[in-house]
């Protein structure tokens, strides 16, 4: 019972471990924000979520404490991190920051120019 | 030209009740664990802050009508109630008392005094945080 606790707590722990560090490489190695907003939101996400997976497992399995404050954690941290990527990516968007070269298509310039055109339309009237 | 906030809005709905919910958790367990009145009243005043970001400033007044300045001055009131109470029975300024009670639900509960004192700095970090922050953001 106790191998198979610390093998579970070692696994999640060390996965949450990896999956951070590869956050860490997209960030630096990415070339621009909507990408390096895809890697921090996504890989960051599940790398914290399997971390406190981990320090959840090891206070239930090992000391007996079941902590809810972790499991609210995990929830909360699931609900809000990619909405905070998605918030970002949008207020660049926005602002004008240019994509990629290596972008090949833009359906949001498309509806934000039909949104503009309606919006102008609606003041001449 | 009007923003789509869909996404934020909706999931600010349901990340409201889980930052109140564990505010209130932090509020009442800071007796024996960290936490207590000032953390549990930042917790809620970031609750109400969210609420602000997601939707505006009339919105929310709406959605809770209270009126925050009222409670400063209640939570200040309670504070020194407490304090003050001690006094009618022959005891130092600030002696805090407690009793065991069993209560329906939750069984035999330790009520403290202290916690009358901690839900009135709870009012008055809620209320002056929120006031700074609705003077600040409100233009007209």
């Amino acid at each position: 019972m106790t191998v198979i606790a610390n093998i579970l707590i070692v696994t999640t722990i060390v996965v949450g471990l990896i999956f951070t560090i590869v956050t860490m490489i997209g960030i630096l190695r990415l070339p621009d924000v909507y990408t390096r907003a895809h890697a921090a939101s996504k890989s960051a996400t599940l790398g914290v979520l399997s971390i406190l997976l981990g320090v959840f497992f090891h206070f239930w399995l090992k000391e007996g404490h079941f902590s809810i404050s972790l499991l609210l954690g995990i929830v909360f941290l699931f609900i809000t991190s990619p909405i905070g990527g998605h918030l970002m990516g949008r207020a660049a968007y926005m602002s004008g920051v240019k994509p990629t070269e290596l972008t090949v298509g833009d359906d949001l310039k498309d509806a934000v120019k039909e949104a503009k055109a309606k919006n102008m339309q609606q003041l001449k009237d | 030209m009007k923003t789509n906030d869909v996404i934020l809005q909706t999931t600010t709905k349901v990340v409201f009740f889980i930052i109140f919910l564990f505010s209130i958790h932090i509020f009442f367990a800071g007796h024996y664990t960290p936490g207590g009145g000032f953390v549990g009243g930042l917790l809620t005043t970031g609750a109400i802050v969210l609420l602000l970001l997601a939707f505006d400033l009339k919105t929310v007044q709406k959605a809770l009508p209270f009126n925050f300045t009222i409670m400063t001055a209640i939570g200040l009131l309670l504070a020194l109630g407490t304090a003050a109470g001690a006094i009618f029975f022959n005891v130092p300024f600030f002696t805090h008392a407690f009793d065991d009670f069993t209560l329906p639900l939750f069984g035999v509960t330790s009520l403290h005094t202290a916690m009358v004192f901690d839900a009135g700095v709870f009012l008055v970090v809620v209320g002056s945080a929120i006031t700074i922050i609705q003077s600040i953001g409100g233009d007209s």
